[in-house]
């Protein structure tokens, strides 16, 4: 039953991707309004999966590598819809969408979906620790995703091959705003989950330790590097998205390796 | 009622014949002498149109004399090139008209305020009543759909309005941006002019010949910057438009990137309208640094006009939708006008404005 809903929240995403590639197809594109509505009930099956998936395991769904992905996805569609007012750029959801479906596209298709006996109490401290960490993850994306649009619209503006996405995307530096803000974002909520990490109580292996440290010190340099203007503005979309794979490796490493620190 | 147009536009007439068919504040009364019940004249600098609506048929000499300014150039109304267009061929005219397609530069939007303030001054004279109504405001929907569903708009279509375009993909709101003018010349001038149209509030002009400069300061309300100051601008400004008569390239990668250094996190558009060029080639390949001459800035200019072109087809998609519909809608109008001409307690209720 709950899967059924994370097929049909990816069918939205699905929607929201082969409106955008009808409609640039037919160049005609108008952004905004349908893409944000199938983001919107794709993110409303995600919180029914992950609802139904939290009262069967009786605590925050993000005890296997599965519903890690799952939450990632969903932290990303949240950024997109709750912080998205002020952010919400042209054909951001468009380039929203394919990140989420690909999570959990691999999510459904990959045998990674495996109950492991909890042999943790549930503790509020780690659960916060977890799901607040995976909320920056949704913020890193976005980041990450806003580089994207930066390095494809900077590409176009300098080499002058100028294609019908060019008159679609938003201008440099409100792409440049965008990703600081959520860089700014991310740091500061994944700064917070990191923190509460010390609280847990229980021992938790060095190497995710020290991982996640360098997570945060490659953000923290890239922030630092933006406004100490060691970097222009493409390196740092560049570093925003060298930053997620970083930061989405060490999740699959975390998760895959430590099944039994998880909640 | 027989609905018509007849007309000349840049299609096949010149300038010449234009100016003596551009009829006069007097056209619609003399028009409406020559037996239309309805009639707009358009008049713009591309085109010369009068639609009309007549319950007998108006032959086009007699709009021809109508419109005659009688000047003396060696036109005249039998030897004019007028075209003609009837009932639905009339109605699908006006909405490519209105639509940009008909236009010299396809989909440019100008036309359909013309059009509006020609069927605004025909209402207010009484010269249009319901029949051009409906049309003209079926025409004006149209227009909005075609430029909305297709990108018939899309993209800047001569030099001053792409590097402007280009500014905007790159500030976003240009109004925070300083920009500074290289030389004085007519297309620098006319570039300036863009940029401030879209809010630019910060120009500085620098030119060889200090007087130059004052004059066209004055002219866009710009700030003088000495000539042998004007390097040392590109530390602080975001937008360059050089022009100069110069040879040599005023400009190089060398000069500029010690400069760039303090501003790493602000882009700089050059827009080199000169030839030979200002700025040296290589100042591209700088980060943050766009630079585009008067050939990349044309070849833009013909990409769009090219892309323009492709949408003719789904345009004329849209028109076609919408002539048979209102085709449909008048001659249904016009059977229920002759009931209520044998039976008047139906009541013609289809050619009421408010139904438009």
């Amino acid at each position: 039953m709950d899967r059924l809903f994370l097929i049909i929240s990816t069918a939205c995403f699905l929607a929201a991707i082969a409106n955008t590639a009808i409609q640039l197809r037919q160049r005609s594109f108008r952004p905004v309004r349908f893409n944000f509505l199938a983001v919107g009930l794709g993110f409303v099956f995600q919180t029914a999966f992950l609802s139904i998936r939290g009262h069967a395991v009786g605590r925050c769904p993000i005890t296997n590598l599965f519903e890690v992905i799952v939450f990632v996805a969903w932290s990303v569609a949240l950024f997109y819809i709750v912080i998205g007012p002020s952010y919400r750029l042209s054909l951001m959801g468009a380039f929203t969408a394919p990140v989420v479906v690909i999570l959990q596209l691999f999510a459904l298709i990959a045998p990674i979906d495996h109950r492991h006996p909890v042999k943790l109490a549930p503790n509020s401290w780690l659960e916060f620790h977890a799901s607040i960490s995976l909320v920056a993850y949704g913020a890193f994306a976005l980041a990450c995703i806003a580089g994207v649009m930066y390095l494809v619209q900077e590409k176009q503006l300098k080499t002058h091959q100028l294609h019908s996405l060019f008159y679609h995307l938003p201008p440099l530096t409100d792409l440049f705003a965008a990703i600081t803000r959520l860089l700014w974002w991310g740091f500061a909520l994944y700064t917070l989950g990191l923190a509460s990490g010390f609280f847990v109580g229980e021992p938790l292996p060095w190497v995710q330790i020290i991982c996640a440290v360098g997570v945060w010190v490659l953000y923290g340099l890239i922030l630092q590097g933006r406004y100490l203007r060691w970097f222009a503005p493409k390196r740092v979309a560049a570093l925003c998205i060298i930053g997620f794979s970083a930061a989405l490796t060490l999740l699959w490493g975390i998760t895959f390796t430590a099944q039994t620190h998880t909640p | 009622m027989n609905l018509f147009c007849v007309g000349l536009s840049h299609h096949n007439a010149n300038v010449e014949t234009l100016e003596r068919f551009g009829g006069d504040a007097e056209v619609n009364c003399l028009l409406r002498n020559s037996g239309c019940a309805e009639v707009l004249l358009l008049s713009t600098c591309n085109r010369v149109e009068v639609y009309a609506a007549a319950k007998s048929r108006v032959s086009t000499l007699d709009i021809a004399r109508c419109l005659d300014r009688k000047i003396d150039n060696h036109v005249s109304p039998e030897s004019a090139p007028f075209y003609r267009y009837e009932d639905a061929q009339c109605v699908r005219h006006l909405f490519r008209v209105a639509s940009g397609i008909d236009s010299m530069v396809i989909g440019e939007t100008e036309i359909l305020g013309q059009a509006k303030k020609a069927y605004e001054a025909a209402r207010s004279s009484g010269a249009a009543g319901r029949y051009l109504h409906r049309l003209f405001q079926r025409a004006f929907r149209v227009a909005k759909q075609v430029r909305t569903r297709t990108e018939i708009t899309r993209g800047a279509v001569s030099v001053g309005s792409v590097a402007v375009d280009l500014a905007q993909k790159i500030f976003g709101d240009l109004s925070n941006c300083k920009a500074l003018v290289l030389g004085a010349g007519e297309t620098s001038e006319k570039t300036a002019r863009a940029l401030v149209s879209r809010g630019i509030a910060d120009l500085r002009i620098s030119n060889r010949s200090a007087e130059r400069a004052e004059t066209l300061t004055q002219l866009i309300a710009a700030r003088p910057i000495p000539f042998r100051d004007w390097n040392a601008q590109c530390r602080e400004i975001d937008i360059l438009i050089t022009s100069t008569s110069s040879e040599t390239p005023l400009l190089s990668r060398t000069e500029l990137e010690p400069m760039l250094r303090d501003r790493i996190d602000r882009p700089l558009f050059i827009i080199d309208i000169a030839v030979p060029r200002n700025v040296a080639a290589d100042v591209n390949d700088l980060d943050g640094v766009y630079l585009y001459d008067i050939d990349s800035l044309q070849s833009i200019a013909e990409q769009s006009l090219a892309m323009r072109r492709e949408q003719i087809a789904a345009a004329e998609e849209i028109i076609a939708e919408h002539v048979a519909d209102f085709c449909k809608s008048i001659s249904t109008g016009s059977r229920r006008a002759a009931d209520v001409a044998e039976h008047p307690a139906v009541g013609d209720e289809s050619l009421r404005p408010s139904e438009s």
